[in-house]
């Protein structure tokens, strides 16, 4: 464990932070300890999402350092050494709502906490949710949503994995732009999440990890 | 005795003038950004409303009348766009039948229209800029653009003329300017609806709520030029030439403003919120890259004899102290998830507030869920005047009876 790595990594130095990575490998370090390294640290960035000290600006810089990482680093790990995912979540934006940015943000830090994310994209007919539920078999399926046109859209998913009996044993989350409380209740899902670290936070209470 | 339209229409306006002034009403004013439910409410479809101007006003027009809000919105700048949006192939929006599939409204198209590496040369000639990158790309029609040269090289017989106009004669950009024309009649026909809108609402005796439209410097940026994650990527690694292009914009959304008022003849100018909200920067970013701009955009309109409107969108209860600063009494500011009773308190002196019932209870909850909520608004937002009850954003997709409680329940109980 390299605490300068983590602390220029967690304080957002982009810069510094990809100067001492390239100096490491340079001096033989071990890939995997790097990318653990940059998950420890993308890990204390959630904390300080979640402590109001960072904010949706800081998720995405920290993204942007963790693949700048990833890219130096991923080619000198031999796919054996990549360890094994918590649990699986299907994430994709309802029909009719093309919007994507608080999906992405939400897929990258599932990503990063450990979870095997299958993002279906934007604009997802309630049919194909049910069939990538049916494909995939995840523990979690993740509506996003933008707009309040996508308040029946994700009504109508939720109804279609009910009919396709794929509902029972599966947990449902909605998030975005104009959901809250209410409109979870309305579309019967199991829980709305305010931001991404809600996310994570959802998947660890439902699938552990 | 019946009131005249004109009698209407001169005690409807103050109503909502007193209300900015922060006096009280004769009883709370009550509007409503309608957005697209006057589509559903009329039982045609949003292709119908963005593509045929007649049934875009019968739809418009009879929401009007019915729910008689004290000020209403001119439908057409923002919705009748269809054929405009064919036309110059525009990229920034999905809509139904380009990229939206079902009867939804159009979208925006998140994108980096402008790229890191550009900051120097928007700054450096904003209009050559737009002209021959930002247009070609989000106008498809006009992508011939790209070819031509900058008209900054073309000064006189012996500096650029004699070769400078050859662009002019490639298909490519033949092209791009009989799209210019085209997009002209289009343009022409909206102002020319939008005008006789406006006037015949004044005649049935409704005011418009706006006159105008711009947006935070930062705002416009981000959204049509670097894109939300460009742009916060940029406060990290390129926070001089961000706030330097705000400081640009600055100039360009004030001098829009005070052109549409003064064509409309209606100071108050909207201005939506986006990017500086909880959770969407740091109150320290929020201080270096966001207000400064808007609150110099806000009091520059305000010294033109102008109302600035801003609808702080999402949360923005943080904020609240520091968007107080501007002169008392001169403009409105609509909230949507902010908590407005807490804005009431630290506002209530300097501004008039506006919002919020939930868009979510609107759409999914009951005219007894929207009463009662409205009347927690009227007590304690409403007390003593300054106070325009609305619901939080725009009302595409809210029950009849939701909307219809609304404004029935506030004429009734509002009453001063």
């Amino acid at each position: 464990m390299n605490d300068k790595l983590i602390n220029l990594m967690a304080d957002l130095q982009e810069e510094e932070t990809m100067k001492m990575v390239g100096e490491l490998i340079e001096a033989g370090s071990d890939p995997v300890t790097i990318l653990d390294d940059a998950r420890k640290a993308m890990e204390l960035v959630g904390k300080r999402f979640e402590q109001c000290e960072y904010f949706i600006p800081d998720l995405m810089m920290a993204g942007e350092i963790l693949q700048g990482i990833s890219k130096v680093v991923k080619p000198r790990i031999k796919q054996a050494q990549v360890g094994s995912r918590k649990g699986k979540v299907l994430i994709g934006t309802v029909a009719g709502d093309i919007h994507d940015i608080g999906k992405d943000i939400v897929t990258f830090m599932l990503d990063v906490s450990g979870y095997d994310v299958l993002d279906i994209g934007i604009d997802v007919p309630a049919e194909t949710f049910v069939e990538k539920t049916r494909e995939f078999a995840p523990q979690v399926v993740a509506l996003s949503g933008f707009l309040t046109l996508a308040f029946d859209s994700m009504k109508q998913t939720v109804e279609a994995l009910e009919r396709a009996g794929l509902r029972g044993g599966l947990k449902i989350m909605i998030g975005g732009g104009q959901m809250d409380d209410e409109v979870r209740k309305y579309v019967r899902a199991d829980a709305y999440g305010k931001d991404a670290v809600a996310a994570v936070n959802l998947c660890r209470e439902w699938i552990g990890g | 005795m019946e009131k005249t339209p004109e009698e209407l229409y001169r005690e409807r306006e103050k109503r909502v003038l007193d209300a900015i002034a922060l006096k009280k009403p004769d009883r709370v004013p009550v509007m409503a950004m309608f957005s697209f439910f006057p589509a559903k409410y009329s039982g045609v479809t949003i292709r119908e409303i963005m593509y045929d101007p007649e049934k875009q006003w019968k739809a418009y027009w009879r929401t009007m009348i019915e729910f008689e809000p004290d000020m209403d919105q001119n439908p057409f700048a923002l919705r009748y766009l269809g054929p405009l949006l064919e036309t110059l192939d525009f990229r920034q929006l999905k809509w139904p039948g380009h990229g939206i599939s079902g009867n939804f409204s159009y979208q925006f198209v998140e994108g980096e229209y402008m790229m890191a590496d550009e900051y120097e040369e928007f700054l450096f000639d904003p209009t050559d800029f737009m002209i021959r990158k930002y247009w070609p790309r989000v106008f498809g029609s006009l992508g011939g653009f790209r070819k031509i040269s900058p008209p900054r090289h073309i000064v006189t017989y012996a500096m650029g003329m004699s070769f400078g106009f050859a662009p002019f004669n490639t298909p490519e950009v033949a092209a791009g300017l009989d799209a210019l024309k085209k997009a002209g009649e289009r343009s022409m026909e909206i102002a020319s609806y939008a005008a006789s809108y406006t006037l015949e609402a004044k005649k049935a005796g409704f005011p418009m709520q706006y006159g105008g439209f711009t947006q935070a410097p930062f705002d416009t940026l981000g959204d049509y030029f670097r894109g939300t994650k460009g742009l916060m990527l940029d406060m990290y690694r390129r926070p001089k030439e961000v706030i330097r292009a705000c400081e640009k914009l600055l100039i360009l959304m004030r001098d829009t403003a005070v052109g549409a008022a003064a064509a409309s003849g209606n100071p108050r100018i909207f201005i939506p919120i986006h990017k500086g909200l909880d959770g969407f920067m740091s109150m320290e970013q929020f201080h270096t890259f966001f207000w400064p701009t808007l609150k110099d955009l806000m009091v520059a309109l305000i010294n033109a004899g102008l109302v600035p409107c801003p609808l702080w969108e999402g949360d923005c209860t943080s904020r609240l102290s520091t968007i107080g600063e501007i002169p008392a009494g001169r403009a409105w500011y609509g909230f949507e998830a902010t908590d407005i009773f807490r804005a009431k308190e630290i506002l209530g002196d300097r501004v008039c507030i506006k919002g919020n019932v939930p868009l979510s209870m609107m759409a999914t909850g009951t005219p007894e869920d929207v009463k009662a909520y409205c009347k927690k608004l009227i007590d304690i937002v409403g007390r003593d005047g300054g106070y325009i009850l609305d619901a939080a954003a725009s009302l595409d997709n809210a029950k009849v009876e939701n909307v219809r409680a609304m404004f029935e329940f506030t004429k009734e109980y509002g009453v001063y």
